[in-house]
C-alpha cells in the first residue's frame, strides 16, 4: 500500500505523519491526530457527521483523503470553542435551544452552521433549513437546531433571543 | 429559576435549565464507543451473508490469515461452544427463546447474518481480510413474506418446528360476534405498515479489555441498560458478574434498537478473551441497515361495531407482524400489548384480539420507542375512515367516544387499568390550538381552488415506567462530599435522554442545594447499582423515585447534625441554597460544607446515633405497576397531487406528561419522536426484494427526515400528576407513537375528494399518486 507524507494543519497546529492513500481525512483526524470529536454517521457522504473545515470550507471528511488534505488548514469541532472553552456564538445557541440530545451528530452540525453563517450572516428560514439538509439528525426532529440558528441570527440583527 | 422557595418545593423542577451533557458534546469531547483508543487494540470486522438462507458448505480462512496485520479469524466453531448462558435478564432463563448462536452454524438465516469475525491491527486491514475470507454457500429456498410465513413449506428455525413463534389472544373474536351482528354500523380494513428502524446516529459499538491474569472484562458499550450488558456478559462467559464492568458514557442514540445484547456483540465479547488485545467493534452503516434488526413491519384486520350514533360498541384486532429471523427479545408478550392497547383511549366496552409473530429469513426484529404503535396506528386510521364510511366528522366521532375524567379510573375490555389521564382535555386543547373550525374553512376554499389540504388526528393512552420485575426498581447513591458538594451515582448513561441534567436538577431539590453544588456520575456498572436502562419511557419516574428515596435518608442526617450543631429541634431545620438554617431566622444557619466537614472529619461531634460521612444509597422500588401517559397529534398538509409530495404544514402535539422536570427535554424527547414518526410514514422504509436481498442499505437509499421536510411542532400541556414520584410520567416513546397515524390521517384526507382509502404505510410520492391513479379508474 503506497503511503506518503501529509502535513495538515489542524486548529492551528502542525501535524504531519506518514499515512497511506486510501486514510480517509476523517481517520487521519480520528486516529493519527486523536481528535475524536469528529464522528462517522455513514462514511459515505450523506449524515454530515464527520463535517470539517478545510481552509474555511465546510467538507465531509469521511470523502476526502488525508492525502488530499495536505497543505491546508483543517478546524475540527476541538477548534471551534475559544482554547479557555468558552462556546462559540453557535455552541452557545446550541446549548441554549436544546439543539442536541445524544450529541453525536452535533460536531458537523456546528461546524456545518459555523461555516454557513460566515457565507450568509442573514439567512431567511428556507434557507437555513436547505444549509443544514445536508445533516442528519435522528434525537431532536431539528426543533431545536433551527431554533438555535435563528437565534445567532436574530442576535447579529440585534433581536432579543425569543 | 434561583428565588428561594419554602422547604420541600422545587427551585429547578420545571425549569428550562441548560443540560449538563452539553459542553463536552458541544465541543468534541465526549466519549462514545470509537472514541476509546487502548493501548494494543484490535479491531474486528465481520464476514456477511450475502444469502437469505443457506448451507455454509466451507469456511476458509487460510488467505484472509496469511495477512499481515491480521490476528484471527473465527467462525462458529472458534465462538459457539464458549457460550455459557446466554439470556436476557427481562425475559428470564426459561423463555421459549429463539436459538441464537453467535456466529451462524451450519446454515445462515438472513443477508447480514455474521459467518465470521476477523479481528486485525486496524479496521482497514480488517476489511481487507474479510474479503480474503471464501465461503461456500448452498443456497436454500426462504421465507421472505412473512404474511405468507405460516403457511410456508419452508422453515427458518427447523428446530422450532413452524414460522409461527408465537400467539396471544384475549376473548374469542366469537364473544363478540352478536355485537357485530347486531350493529348499525361495522367498519372493517387490513392495515399495513411497513419495516422502518431506530436508525441511531452512532451504530452498535462494542470495546472489550479482557484481561488474561485476572479474568476481569471491561466493556465500553454503546447501550441503554450498561448493567444488563454486564449481566449478559457475564452469564455469556460464565464470569462473575463483579468481574465484568461496563462503561457507558456517551451514546449515540438508541431510540430501542441499543437495549438488548445481540448476536454481533455476543461474537465480541466471545472473541476479546481469544486475541491478544482489546478488542473494538464499530458496526458501520450498512450493517446497521442490515444486521441491526427491523421494527414496526406489521398488519392487522381491523375492526370496530358502532351503534347509529356512532358510539362505539365493540373492537377487534387480529395482528401479525414480522420478527425476521433472530427477534430480540422473544416478540410475543410485546404483540400482546398491541392487541390489549387496541382500544385505546376511548369509551369501548367489548373488545378481542389475536396476535402472531413470524419467523422470515430478514434481520431480526428489536424494540423501537413505542413498539405496540401499531395499535394507535391501526385504531386511528380506522376511526378516520369509519368517520368518512358514517358521514361523522372525524374529530366529533372521537368526541363522542373519548374517556372522560369523571369516568376514571377505567379498565378497558381487555383489562388495562387506565387513570390518571385525560384524553380529552389535550384532545380539545389541540384543536383550539389549531382552530379546527377555522381549518375546514381554509380547507374548502383551497379545495376550490384545486389545492389539498387535510388534517389527521390521533389519540393514544400508553403504559411508562413498568413497576414489575426487572424494570421495577431503581437505586441512587448520593455522596456529599467532605467540601459539601453533591455527587449522585445512579446507572443511566447518556444516550440523548439528557438523564445527567434530570438527576442533577432533581437531587439539587431534594437536598436543597444549589444546582452548581451537584454533579452525576453514571453509565459506570463499578459504581453505581443496578439499573435496567433507558427503556419503557421509564428513567424519569424512576430516577425521581431512587432519588426521592436517598435523598429522605440524607435529608434527616443533615438535619440532625444541624440541628445539634445549632441547637435546634431537628424539625425546626430548613434546606435550601446548599444551607441548613433554623426556621423563621435564617441567619442562624450552616453551609453544606460546614456539615460535611463535621461529618467527615470530626465524627465526634455528631449527635448520637448519626453515623459519619455523609452519604446513602437505597433503592426505589415502582409505587405502581404502570404510569399510564396519554397525548393527541395533530396534524394538517398540504398534497400536491401532481407529484404526489406532502408538505406537513402545522404539526400540534397536546401531552400530558405530568408535571415536566424541564421543558426543553420534554419538548426534545416529543419532537425527536415525531420527526421518526413522519419518516416513518413518507420517508423511510427498510425494504428487501421479493428475493430476500435488503435494498436500502446506504442513506442514499433509507431516507432520512431532514431539516426541510419537518414543519415546526407546537406543544401543549395538560398537567395530570401521576400517582409516582413527583407526579411525573414517561415521555420517551410518545412521539412516535402518536405522529404516524397523524401524518396518515391527514393525507387520507387530504385526498378525500378522490375517494381513496388509505389502508398501507408508507405514503410516498410513488404510493400515493399510486392511490390518486386508482380511484380516478
Amino acid at each position: 500500500m503506497g503511503e506518503t507524507t501529509v502535513n495538515v494543519t489542524v486548529n492551528g497546529r502542525s501535524c504531519e505523519a506518514v499515512v497511506e492513500a486510501r486514510l480517509t481525512l476523517a481517520d487521519f483526524l480520528r486516529e493519527t491526530c486523536h481528535l475524536t470529536g469528529t464522528h462517522l454517521g455513514c462514511e459515505h457522504g450523506v449524515c454530515g457527521a464527520c463535517t470539517v473545515l478545510v481552509d474555511g470550507a465546510a467538507v465531509r471528511s469521511c470523502l476526502m483523503f488525508a492525502v488530499q488534505a495536505g497543505g491546508t488548514e483543517v478546524t475540527t469541532i476541538e477548534g471551534i470553542a475559544a482554547p479557555d472553552g468558552e462556546l462559540s456564538t453557535v455552541q452557545a445557541a446550541f446549548r441554549d435551544c436544546h439543539g442536541l440530545q445524544c450529541g453525536y451528530c452535533t460536531p458537523g452540525f456546528i461546524v456545518s452552521v459555523t461555516a454557513f453563517l460566515e457565507d450568509n450572516p442573514s439567512p431567511t428560514d428556507q434557507e437555513i433549513r436547505e444549509a443544514l439538509s445536508g445533516n442528519l439528525c435522528r434525537c431532536t426532529g431539528y426543533q431545536g437546531i433551527l431554533n438555535a440558528v435563528h437565534q445567532v441570527t436574530g442576535a447579529a440583527r440585534g433581536e432579543e433571543p425569543a | 429559576m434561583t428565588v428561594p422557595t419554602a422547604e420541600g418545593s422545587t427551585r429547578y423542577a420545571g425549569a428550562r435549565i441548560n443540560r449538563v451533557e452539553d459542553a463536552r458534546l458541544l465541543s468534541g469531547r465526549g466519549t462514545f464507543v470509537d472514541d476509546v483508543s487502548l493501548p494494543g487494540m484490535l479491531h474486528a470486522c465481520f464476514v456477511r451473508s450475502p444469502l437469505p438462507r443457506a448451507t455454509i458448505r466451507s469456511i476458509d480462512t487460510k488467505a484472509a490469515l496469511a495477512m499481515p496485520g491480521v490476528h484471527a479469524v473465527f467462525t462458529a466453531a472458534d465462538l459457539n461452544p464458549d457460550v455459557n448462558e446466554q439470556w436476557h435478564t427481562s425475559v428470564g432463563p426459561e423463555g421459549p427463546e429463539t436459538p441464537r448462536p453467535p456466529l451462524a452454524e451450519g446454515e445462515v438465516r438472513f443477508v447480514g447474518d455474521a459467518v465470521a469475525l476477523v479481528v486485525a491491527e486496524s479496521r482497514y486491514l480488517a476489511e481487507d481480510a474479510v474479503d480474503l475470507v471464501e465461503v461456500d454457500y448452498d443456497p436454500l429456498p426462504a421465507v421472505v413474506d412473512y404474511t405468507t410465513a405460516e403457511q410456508a413449506a419452508t422453515l427458518v428455525h427447523e428446530s422450532h418446528g413452524s414460522n409461527l413463534i408465537g400467539q396471544m389472544s384475549g376473548l374469542p373474536a366469537s364473544a363478540l360476534q352478536e355485537v357485530f351482528d347486531s350493529a348499525a354500523h361495522v367498519v372493517g380494513e387490513t392495515i399495513y405498515q411497513q419495516a422502518y428502524v431506530p436508525v441511531p446516529m452512532e451504530g452498535r459499538a462494542l470495546a472489550v479489555d479482557y484481561s488474561a491474569p485476572t479474568g476481569e472484562l471491561t466493556i465500553y458499550s454503546a447501550t441503554q441498560a450498561p448493567h444488563e450488558v454486564r449481566l449478559f456478559c457475564s452469564r455469556l462467559l460464565g464470569v462473575p458478574e463483579q468481574k465484568v464492568r461496563v462503561i457507558a458514557r456517551d451514546t449515540g442514540g438508541g431510540f430501542g434498537q441499543k437495549i438488548m445484547v445481540q448476536r454481533d456483540e455476543m461474537c465480541i465479547m466471545l472473541a476479546a478473551r481469544k486475541v491478544p488485545g482489546p478488542l473494538k467493534w464499530i458496526e458501520d452503516r450498512r450493517e446497521n441497515l442490515i444486521a441491526a434488526g427491523q421494527s414496526r413491519h406489521e398488519h392487522a384486520a381491523v375492526k370496530m361495531a358502532f351503534d347509529a350514533e356512532g358510539t362505539i360498541q365493540a373492537a377487534q384486532i387480529d395482528f401479525v407482524s414480522d420478527c425476521g429471523a433472530y427477534p430480540t427479545p422473544w416478540p410475543v408478550s410485546t404483540s400482546s400489548v398491541v392487541g390489549a392497547l387496541f382500544p385505546g383511549p376511548y369509551r369501548v366496552p367489548r373488545a378481542s384480539f389475536t396476535t402472531k409473530t413470524m419467523y422470515t429469513n430478514t434481520v431480526g426484529r428489536t424494540a423501537y420507542r413505542g413498539p405496540w404503535q401499531f395499535e394507535t396506528l391501526a385504531r386511528e386510521m380506522l376511526l378516520d375512515i369509519a368517520a368518512r364510511q358514517m358521514g361523522i366528522d372525524p374529530m366529533e366521532l372521537r368526541r363522542r367516544n373519548l374517556l372522560r375524567r369523571d369516568e376514571l379510573p377505567y379498565t378497558n375490555a381487555n383489562g388495562m387499568p387506565f387513570d390518571h389521564i385525560s384524553p380529552m382535555e389535550t384532545f380539545e386543547q389541540a384543536l383550539d390550538m389549531l382552530d379546527y373550525p377555522a381549518f375546514r374553512k381554509e380547507q374548502a376554499e383551497a379545495r376550490a381552488a384545486g389545492r389539498y389540504l387535510g388534517v389527521g388526528i390521533s389519540n393514544y393512552v400508553e403504559p411508562s415506567s413498568p413497576g414489575f420485575g426487572y424494570y421495577a426498581t431503581e437505586a441512587a447513591t448520593i455522596r456529599v462530599e467532605p467540601s459539601g458538594k453533591v455527587n449522585v451515582y445512579i446507572a443511566g448513561g447518556s444516550t440523548g435522554n439528557s438523564i445527567e441534567t434530570t438527576v442533577v436538577q432533581l437531587a439539587a431539590d431534594a437536598l436543597g442545594v444549589d444546582i452548581e453544588d451537584v454533579a452525576t456520575i453514571q453509565g459506570d456498572t463499578a459504581v453505581t447499582g443496578f439499573g435496567a436502562g433507558a427503556a419503557g419511557s421509564r428513567s424519569a419516574s424512576m430516577t425521581a423515585g431512587a432519588i426521592r428515596e436517598t435523598s429522605a435518608i440524607l435529608r434527616e442526617r443533615i438535619k440532625a447534625i444541624a440541628a445539634h450543631k445549632l441547637e435546634a429541634a431537628p424539625e425546626d431545620i430548613e434546606l435550601g441554597n446548599s444551607r441548613a438554617s433554623v426556621r423563621g431566622t435564617p441567619t442562624i444557619g450552616m453551609s453544606l460544607g460546614e456539615l460535611a466537614r463535621a461529618a467527615y472529619f470530626d465524627p465526634y461531634s455528631l449527635p448520637p446515633g448519626v453515623p459519619a460521612g455523609l452519604e446513602a444509597s437505597a433503592r426505589y422500588t415502582a409505587d405502581t405497576r404502570f404510569v399510564w401517559v396519554n397525548a393527541t397529534h395533530l396534524c394538517t398538509c398540504e398534497v400536491d397531487v401532481a407529484t404526489g409530495a406532502v408538505k406537513l404544514l402545522r404539526f400540534i402535539v397536546s401531552e400530558d406528561c405530568g408535571p415536566m422536570i424541564n421543558p426543553n427535554v420534554v419538548e426534545g424527547q416529543i419532537a425527536g419522536g415525531v420527526v421518526q414518526g413522519i419518516g416513518g410514514v413518507l420517508y423511510e422504509h427498510l425494504a428487501y426484494d421479493e428475493d430476500g436481498n435488503p435494498i436500502t442499505t446506504t442513506f442514499m437509499d433509507y431516507l432520512l427526515p431532514t431539516a426541510t421536510e419537518v414543519p415546526v411542532i407546537e406543544y401543549g400541556h395538560i398537567e395530570t400528576p401521576s400517582p409516582g414520584p413527583g407526579g411525573y410520567k414517561g415521555v420517551g416513546e410518545g412521539g412516535a407513537i402518536g405522529a404516524p397515524p397523524a401524518v396518515v390521517n391527514a393525507v387520507a384526507d387530504a385526498l378525500a375528494p378522490f375517494g381513496v382509502t388509505v389502508t398501507r404505510l408508507p405514503l410516498g410520492p410513488t404510493q400515493i399518486h399510486a392511490l390518486i391513479a386508482g380511484n380516478r379508474g
